[in-house]
């Protein structure tokens, strides 16, 4: 690569979860649906019109016009595309269109965007392999980079991912791992070095999608040309500055009206004019540049709050409880053929469901920017382990705990055969009765 | 700066939430630099020290000034029992008690409720106002007798000797609002009660609330200006290690607790409805009905109604000790008050390590963020919360670990600090 070229690589996140309905405990064992389908499709489709919708179309412009020189990459999860097919059809079509312009490149993740890598590695596989094959059902790529929910990220989970294939991973280049090292380089895995480090510009990324449109702040506001300058400003030295955003950023948490889509537009033209910039895709980068360095993370990060950990998900008690209750059932769900099961399982480890029962945002005082379906943690706490408690039961019908539920799972199927015996039997016996009058009828007209 | 105060009630003889938070913020004012606070009480139970009996005013009221010590802080605060001809008292037993006693004929006695409600029916208020009246006139005279700076009156019975005493000094007057008559009535509000209750609010030159929720009534109802009043929480006394004894419950079974009145206000019927949707899913409960008050028989039936009676018990009311064992053996406790000015008992329970359900209609809610809050109508709410503090582990140990770091932060200490503040700002200090 050229001496004092900076690579820009833009990453997009796309994630949707499917929020559950209020779930009473009268419901466990007697209702087994348990989603809020008016939420999420109104969520969906409010955020589709706002945000993806136009944000795709305005990149699809962008992309045909500036002659490959525009690059972009996506991570999108399995539960978001499953609500794009239900609920706006026409999303899933315009990821198609970008996809097919050739500077998109999907990256890997889980399917449920799910906490799985921390906890469980067979279910962890599971979920990255059932993403890849929508991805490649859906856009005809096979993904080679790898991005984990929320950015988390650890020397193991990096190792893993090596081992499955994949040659590159995101993260966050929080300050307490990288200290007086910049993120605008490339690194790699400290167990091991062939698996190459992407690290999360928190600063410039952040100044897009949470400080956009805040007028308190000192740069507001923020045009495509200072961005663009500050780019310009960094070390020649530094090869490359990643951008990782949410894509909601775009039209949802930064309104239409603050000019951000328009800030996009030309921060996008501005670099591909700049000399000493351009676009690259993380596989594209991974092959253009050098690693610098190690980086050593021994306990995992992640890209939310300041501290850059997993308290968000996994702080307090009840979201540890919920958590390991839900991955106590791992064993039996590899060996679960039902398919039915098998989509509210995959729903129930959306990392949104453990963020809901946090009680972080107690303590700080702030106000939760996220959307909460639950007034309090302890009511998402109630509601979550109520879904889950109907579905061991239904687990239990269908692959049981202990031998005495085997018994009863082996007396329940054996009361299915009967049971569908006796309806053929009756449907038999119901057959000839029928019959039988039409005989006797006959049987008079012969007489006469 | 020295406060003259009004109240009810002051230790030992004390009814409900009223005489407790009474306590807790003259005891926080004690511990104040520069605070001195002179509080008065009608008082007719003929106990006091007669020792220290000293006559003030010249129409020959007899008054009992104590000099009242804190124990914890050392602090010492002078204190007046005025000779009134009215007793408060609570329960049934505690009338037939006091009655018993040898008392002057004329005493009469004011059924009060934590939130002093007064059953005027009978012909008898006009004697209760004279009574007031009367508490009003010997306002009057100690405010004569006495130097200080300020008055301060606790709820209405008081309001006209704060009156009073403020007419008869030139001071400013703060009214404290622990609760107002559309809380203890349900919305039908005696106009004898409103009126006093409003001249109370119009007269004073500030307003302390319990709650923004009291607050709002306040505005609302007695259309008295915003800016006139401050919302400054209740808070409640650490609990003493002696008060803390093992105490086992007999049955393995876990317990559901309400604690209170059974009146309109506190909304039993919520909480029974609530049980009988819990029994209908899980067996291994119980659920008790600590208190006693006018609808305690309907609620009685209800449960024998609803075919649970082996399941839900009536303690009747519980006094010190009892309370505390109560809460000791209590797995939940839930306060479905349909309208509460501010509401102490889930503090106290969140002290004893019982993780509390709590209405969003008590002022209550408004500082508490560990605890689980539902609408009083929303039964399957309840239901639904019991049912899961009852079922997940984890749920019950995380909030009694961070209800009792919370509880463990409102001190009286600090609501202290905030009326004070209230007073300088009208003293121009």
């Amino acid at each position: 690569m050229e001496q004092g070229m900076k690579s820009i690589c833009l990453f997009f996140q796309v994630h949707q979860p499917f929020r559950h309905r209020r779930y009473r405990f009268f419901d466990i064992g007697n209702d087994h649906y348990y989603y809020d389908d008016y939420a999420n499709e109104t969520i969906m489709r409010n955020i589709a019109d706002k945000s993806y919708l136009p944000t795709n179309k305005l990149l699809l412009n962008l992309l045909n016009n500036l002659n490959g020189q525009f690059k972009v990459a996506f991570s999108i999860t399995g539960i978001a595309l499953e609500q794009f097919e239900l609920y706006a059809p026409e999303v899933i079509d315009s990821f198609r269109e970008l996809a097919q312009t050739g500077c998109v490149e999907f990256l890997s993740e889980t399917y449920s965007h799910s906490l799985a890598s921390l906890k469980d590695k067979a279910i962890f596989e599971e979920q990255v392999k059932l993403h890849e094959q929508k991805i490649i059902d859906l856009f005809g790529q096979k993904p080679k980079v790898f991005r984990n929910t929320e950015m988390i990220y650890s020397d193991d989970i990096g190792a893993h991912i090596y081992q499955m294939g994949y040659n590159a991973i995101l993260t966050e280049g929080a300050r307490h791992i990288l200290g007086w090292k910049s993120p605008n380089f490339l690194y790699v895995n400290a167990n091991n070095p062939r698996l190459k480090v992407l690290m999360r510009n928190y600063k410039l990324s952040d100044d897009i999608s949470f400080r956009f449109s805040n007028t308190n702040w000192s740069e507001y506001p923020l045009t495509a040309e200072k961005f663009v300058g500050w780019l310009k400003k960094l070390d020649p030295k530094e090869e490359v500055v990643n951008l990782f955003l949410s894509y909601e950023s775009f039209g949802e948490r930064q309104p239409k009206e603050s000019g951000i889509f328009s800030f996009l537009e030309h921060l996008v033209k501005q670099v591909v004019q700049e000399k000493s910039l351009q676009f690259s895709t993380p596989s594209e980068m991974i092959e253009q540049l050098q690693p610098v360095s190690v980086v050593s993370v021994p306990h995992p990060i992640s890209w939310a709050d300041e501290e850059r950990d997993l308290t968000a998900w996994l702080g307090n008690e009840m979201q540890k409880e919920a958590f390991d209750k839900l991955y106590a059932v791992s064993k039996r769900m590899a060996v679960c053929t039902s398919p039915e099961l098998k989509k509210d399982w995959n729903y129930l480890q959306a990392s949104d469901h453990f963020y809901y029962m946090s009680t972080k945002f107690f303590s700080s005082g702030e106000v939760q920017n996220y959307v909460n379906p639950f007034d309090s943690p302890y009511e998402a706490f109630i509601n979550y382990m109520n879904v889950l408690s109907d579905f061991k039961m239904k687990l239990n019908t269908v692959t049981p705990e202990i031998d005495l539920e085997h018994d009863a799972a082996e007396l329940h199927r054996l009361i299915v055969i009967k049971d569908q015996k006796i309806k053929k039997m009756e449907a038999e016996l119901q057959r000839i009765h029928k019959r039988k009058p039409a005989k006797k009828k006959t049987e008079k007209k012969k007489k006469s | 700066m020295k406060v003259l105060m009004f109240g009810w009630e002051f230790p030992p003889h004390i009814s409900g939430g009223l005489g407790t938070a009474c306590y807790g913020l003259t005891k926080g004012l004690a511990s104040l630099k520069n605070m001195e606070v002179l509080f008065v009480v009608p008082k007719a139970f003929g106990d006091e020290d007669q020792s220290e009996i000293q006559l003030i005013g010249a129409n020959k009221i007899p008054v009992a000034q104590k000099e009242f010590t804190f124990k914890e802080t050392g602090t010492k605060m002078d204190y007046l029992e005025v000779q009134s001809d009215v007793i408060p008292y609570l329960s049934e037993d505690e009338f037939w008690q006091l009655k018993n006693q040898i008392l002057p004929p004329k005493i009469k006695f004011i059924k009060t409720t934590e939130g002093l409600n007064i059953d005027f029916s009978g012909g008898y208020g006009i004697n209760l106002m004279e009574e007031i009246k009367n508490y009003a006139v010997v306002a009057e005279i100690i405010a004569r007798q006495n130097n200080f700076n300020l008055v301060h009156a606790h709820d209405w019975l008081a309001y006209p000797a704060g009156i009073a005493a403020k007419k008869a000094s030139g001071k400013p007057l703060v009214i404290h609002v622990h609760a107002t008559d559309f809380d203890r009535s349900g919305g039908n509000v005696n106009p004898t009660v409103y009126a006093i209750e409003r001249e109370g609010m119009e007269m004073a030159d500030k307003i302390i609330a319990v709650s923004n929720f009291t607050r709002q009534t306040v505005i609302e109802k007695y259309n008295i200006p915003p800016e006139k009043i401050v919302t400054i929480y209740n808070a409640v006394e650490p609990v003493s290690k002696e008060s803390q004894s093992n105490f086992k419950k007999g049955v393995n079974e876990k317990l559901v607790t309400f604690l209170g009145r059974i009146t309109l206000q506190k909304g039993p019927e919520y909480f029974i409805e609530a049980a009988h949707l819990v029994l209908k899913k899980t067996d291994n409960v119980r659920f008790v009905m600590a208190g006693s008050g006018d609808k305690m028989n309907e609620m009685v039936e209800r449960v024998a109604q609803l075919g649970m009676a082996d399941k839900f018990h009536f303690t009747g009311f519980l006094k010190g000790d009892d309370v505390n064992r109560m809460f000791q053996m209590t797995d939940v406790f839930v306060m479905p008050s349909v309208s509460e000015p501010f509401g102490i008992v889930p503090l106290e329970a969140m002290q004893a390590d019982v993780p509390v359900i709590i209405s969003n209609q008590s002022g209550v809610s408004e500082i508490l963020n560990h605890a689980i809050k539902i609408d009083f109508w929303d039964t399957f709410a309840m239901a639904d919360s019991i049912y899961g503090l009852l079922t997940y582990p984890a749920l019950a140990r995380f909030l009694k670990k961070s209800g009792k770091q919370e509880v463990g932060g409102l001190k009286w200490h600090h609501s202290a600090r905030h009326v004070q503040h209230v007073y300088k700002s009208l003293l121009n200090v």
